[in-house]
Formats: structure tokens, sequence, C-alpha cells
């Protein structure tokens, strides 16, 4: 099917291309001007699938929002519109504003980890030999194509409170008698293991990233650095560290949108063992007001402000990404 | 961390200072280690004790899950845990075997991942061929839209996405959780594709006509190679996303007999809590390695296919 289209989009080229060969750039602009419907044809598919499972929930979660819509409604109830109502008693509740501090922390914490411990391995993977990177890079692999869900189950076992690996090394260790000590139960220590599980699943794309970048730093630059007696630090602050700022500012936006939207982590260490009223975030108080409590009007309330957050939130990423690429 | 690695460059670079000063023009890496002459240095030791750190601590938790998956459960049980399975077992890849839904699971999860990766490039294909090789106008503003979109929290839309999959009575239907997963591989496929597109210049395929190629030949010959890797990135790509998804999966295919392997694995991690690791690490073993080694094989490809998609626009 792709190659009925292309070909009609490359037959949309003059079949009289040889007599104006030598200008290729002009060529393929009166190409444009011949046929204006190709290009949104071969748009029209991409843009149908994303207007029905995008568009189309996202306008029925804006209209979810203005409407009274709980258990009765489900059942068959006319739902009706109550304008504002939701969103005054979202930002009204005390809770809310507990739940969206949480976590902005929670994603601020997790971003700062993600992007210092990834900066320093690819610093790390740049002065490896190449033996040991390769080595160093299937570690990374294994972090980074492991599923969210398995990989929070496994930190779930390493957790454990009656037989995890954890409880043992710190008891073996003597740090402390950690014994049947439950980790979920605690907020404190339930954000520590959660962080512990997206930063390690975060760093490896961070690091692999950075280091395509270190690898593009021209050497004679770092070369005349050494040369002028720049010491590593002053290297790596008066050169290396600006060449890669754009790329750090994309991963550190990045990094913050996918941390803010944490889900699946949570929600399946507050299955395991933590309190949910005290480890909410967003997304999932989002699913759990809806769910759990059927008030599908409040759930899609707090997920519409979550839109609202990520799309500020991303604005600085457009910005960035609209600069350096030429759209 | 940082006291390890950051004085160390210092050493390595050092000595290879004249060797650039007097080679003068092509150090290919030349601040890296030199090939053949690798003196004991305590700085490169350094170095690779902290390879060796950062890949314990990030493979391990992946070795863990596979060699508890082979222990018996008394040795899984086992206050002082042992680093490998002393004696092995299967035990526990039986007991996932034989646990009601796994087959139905495993065939849902694989139906669901071929589809999406199907129709994420042939839909992502005709966009990118549509924004790499025309001009027109609200070019820019789609080009926007798919970044914006990309960003959208799919998270925030799963209460709406299921009340609208369900109007249409596609909840519990392979091709209902395949529109989902659309959402979130389709932006990133046209995004990068596009990239791929752009890349062989469009004199290419017209020489190829030009020495008497059909417009499709010329494609398929032409044109078609050098997308592949493209292709192939995105393909492997999209493959992960929909076969590691949890949210949708478990909302949209809330019947047991349709769940994905996913929500299948958490079912059983909620039941069998406390009881039987061994199993559990199993099901996640079976669940996640076909994707890591697939992953490993193919990283390469999909890395250099990212950045090459990335570097022109």
């Amino acid at each position: 099917m792709p190659t009925i289209a292309l070909d009609a989009a490359v037959g949309g080229d003059p079949s009289a291309a040889p007599d104006r060969s030598p200008r290729p750039g002009r060529r393929r602009h009166s190409a444009r001007r011949r046929r204006p419907g190709l290009p949104l044809l071969l748009l029209l598919p991409s843009l149908v699938v994303l207007g029905v499972v995008l568009g189309y929930p996202l306008v029925r979660l804006v209209v979810l929002s203005t409407q009274e819509y709980g258990m009765r409604q489900q059942f068959g109830a006319p739902a009706e519109q109550v304008g504002l109502a939701n969103y005054r008693q979202v930002l009204g509740d005390d809770y809310f504003w507990t739940v969206l501090r949480r976590t902005l922390a929670f994603c601020v914490v997790n971003v700062v980890l993600t992007m210092v411990i990834g900066m320093l391995v690819a610093l790390l993977l740049e002065r490896l030999g190449r033996r040991m990177r390769l080595l160093v890079s299937v570690g990374l692999i294994l972090a980074w194509a492991s599923p969210a869900l398995t990989a929070t189950v496994v930190w779930q076992w390493i957790f454990d409170t009656q037989y995890g690996l954890a409880n043992w090394l710190v008891t073996t260790l003597g740090i402390a008698d950690y014994q049947g000590h439950s980790w979920l139960s605690e907020p404190g220590s339930f954000f520590a293991v959660a962080t512990i599980i997206v930063v390690w699943m975060g760093v490896p794309f961070v690091a692999f990233t950075l280091y395509a970048g270190l690898t593009q730093v021209p050497s004679e630059v770092v070369e005349a650095a050494i040369v002028d007696g720049a010491g590593p630090w002053q290297r790596y602050r008066d050169v290396t560290f600006p060449m890669l700022k754009p790329l750090l500012l994309i991963l550190t936006a990045l990094s913050v949108l996918w941390d803010f939207r944490v889900f699946t982590q949570i929600f399946v260490l507050q299955r395991a063992g933590g309190i949910n009223r005290d480890t909410n975030l967003i997304g999932v108080y989002a699913y759990r007001s809806a769910t759990g409590d059927n008030r599908f009007d409040l759930g899609a309330t707090i997920a519409v402000i979550m839109v609202i957050i990520t799309l500020l939130l991303t604005v600085a990423y457009l910005r960035q990404m609209v600069r350096q690429e030429e759209l | 961390m940082t006291d390890v690695i950051a004085p160390v460059p210092s050493t390595p670079t050092a000595p290879a200072l004249p060797v650039l000063d007097d080679a003068g023009a092509p150090p290919v890496s030349g601040r890296r280690s030199l090939p053949g002459r690798r003196p004991f240095r305590p700085g490169r030791v350094l170095l690779n004790l902290a390879g060796l750190v950062v890949f314990v601590v990030f493979g391990f938790p992946v070795f863990w899950m596979v060699v508890t998956a082979f222990k018996r459960g008394v040795d899984v049980n086992q206050r002082n845990p042992t680093l490998l399975p002393a004696p092995g077992t299967l035990e526990n890849f039986r007991a996932v075997l034989d646990r009601p839904f796994f087959w139905s699971a495993m065939r849902t999860s694989l139906m669901v991942t071929l589809l999406t990766v199907l129709l994420a490039l042939a839909v992502g294909f005709l966009a990118a061929v549509g924004v790499a090789r025309f001009g027109f106008r609200g070019r820019k503003a789609y080009m926007i839209m798919i970044l914006v979109v990309q960003m959208v929290p799919a998270e925030a839309l799963i209460i709406s996405m299921f009340k609208v999959l369900d109007g249409w009575s596609l909840t519990n239907t392979v091709f209902g959780l395949t529109l989902a997963y659309l959402v979130f591989t389709l932006p990133f496929t046209i995004w990068t594709l596009r990239g791929f597109v752009a890349n062989v210049p469009v004199e290419l395929e017209e020489a190829a006509v030009m020495d008497g190629c059909s417009r499709l030949r010329a494609f398929t010959s032409v044109t078609l190679p050098l997308v592949a890797p493209g292709l192939v990135a995105t393909g492997v790509f999209s493959f992960i996303q929909a076969w590691n998804e949890f949210l949708f999966a478990l909302v949209i295919m809330d019947r047991p007999e349709h769940q994905t392997l996913p929500v299948w694995l958490q079912g059983f991690n909620e039941g069998a809590k406390g009881t039987d690791w061994g199993a559990v690490m199993a099901g996640s073993t079976v669940m996640a390695v076909p994707v890591i080694v697939f992953f490993l094989l193919v990283q390469r490809r999909v890395t250099s296919g990212l950045t090459a998609g990335a570097v022109k626009g």
C-alpha cells in the first residue's frame, strides 16, 4: 500500500524531468503546485487515526469534566451540565494540592537524579575502552528494555518484606536490623523505591543520547583546551557543556514530561502495600477518582488539569525543538 | 561519584598529548585510549571499576529476576539468599505455563503488538512522505501538532478513551487496544521516518528512472533500502511500546480471557503476593527476556537509525 502511494507521490514530479534537470529544487516546487491534494491524501490516514483516538477522547474528556457523571449516569441517567463546578470542587480540595505538590516534588527529584547520573554515565562511556564500553552498554540496555511492569515487579521482589534482598543486605552489612522491614508501608521509603525504579529505567536513554552527543564534540576543540592548560572540570564546564546544552535541554524537558505522568510504578507499588492516600501521584489519583470512587467527572477534571500542566511544560520543549529542527 | 569520574580523564589524556602534537592533523578519537599501548594506569583501573559498578547496578535486577525464576521454592523463601540457583528447577516456568489465561494473554499480546507495528508503520510512512516530500500550507502546523500530540499524557486520556471505545463496542477487542496504542506510537513514527525520507534525495530516484527504471522499481530498489533502517528502528520502538504497555490494557481489556501479558502478570503478582516469588519471576522472565534479547540484537541499528533520522530535518 505505501508503495503505490509513494509511487504516485514521486509521480507527481513532472514527467518532463530531463529538460529541466539542472535545477532540482525548482522542479520539486512546481510538482508541489501541480497536485495540491496529494500531500493531504498522504496525511489523511494519520489525521483520521489521531482525530479518532486522541482528538475525540480529548473532547469527551473536557465535556465530561463539565458534567455531573457518577454512578447513576454510568447506569444510564442523563448527565447534567454543571459548568465549572467540578473544577471548583477539585481546586478547592486541599488533598488535590497535596497530590500536585507531591507529584512535582517527585518529578523534580527524579529528573535531577536521572540527568546527573545519565551525564556521569555518558562521560564514563566516552572514556572507557571498547570492550568495557560494550559491557556497560549491555547493562544499560537490560534496564532500558525492561517493561515498566516487570521492572517494578522485580524491584518489588528485591524490596520484599520477608525475603527481599534489600533487607538481607542492610541487615548483613550491619547497618540496621531490617529483617521483616516493610519498605512500602511508609511514604518516604515508598517513594525512595519508586525513585530507584524510575531513575533506573530512565538513565540509559539519557546516557546513550548524551554519549552520542559527546562523540559529536570535535576533538580539535577539546585538544585546544588541553593545550591551553584547561583542567578536566574546566574543559567540561567551558567546552563540553555548552556544546551539549541543546541536547541537555531537550532531554530534561522529556524527562520532566515522563516523570510527571508516572503511573505503572506507583500503581503496582500501591497494590503491593503502599497506602494509596499517602502515595497518590496525579496520574494515579485521576484514575482512582474515576474508577475507585466512580466519580468520572472529577477524574476527568483532574485529567484535564494534568493535560494543561503538561502542555505548559511542553512549550519549553517545543521551543527548543522548533529552534533546532527546521520544520 | 563525581570524585570517581571527573578527575580521572586527566590521567589517560596527559600521555596522549605529545602524540597529538606531532601527529598534527587527523586524530580520530585521539583523546581516547590509544590501541596497543596500554601500560598500567591507576586512572584506567578506576574507570573500569566505575564501569563495572554501573554494569552491575543496571544489570543486576534483570539477573536477579532470571536467577529467582530458576530457584526452588525453598531457596527463594530464604532469609539468606544465594547468588545462583544451586539445584535449579523448571518448576516455576511450568507453573506459569499452566496458569489460567497465560496462553490467551500471550496470543492477545502478540496480536496487538504486531497489528500496532504494522498500522503505525503504514500510516506513519504515508504521513512521513507527505511532509518530507511536499510543501503545502499547514505543513508546519501539522508538524507542530505531531510534536504536541507526542507530549499529551496518555494516562490522562484513559477515562474518556474507555468511554469512547466502549461506545463503539471496541473494548475487549484487539483492534480497540491497537487503536489506543497508535496514540503513543504514531507521532514518534511520523517524526522519525520524516527524517529518513527527507534524507533520500529525489534526484536519486529520478536518476534511476532516467536509466530506465519504472517509478515503482525506482522506489523499491533505490528509496526503500535507504529508508529501511528507519522502518526497522521505528518498528522496534512500536513493538516495545505495545508489548510493554500496562494501563490501557488494564482498562480496555478488563475480561480475563482478553488480558495482555502485562495485565496477566500483574494479576498473578497480586494473587501470589508473599507466597510464590519464583513463579512470578518466571512470569516476568517469560515476558521480559524476549524483548530484552530482541532489543540487544537490534539496538545498534535502532540507535544509529534514530540518530540518522534526527540528524537532518
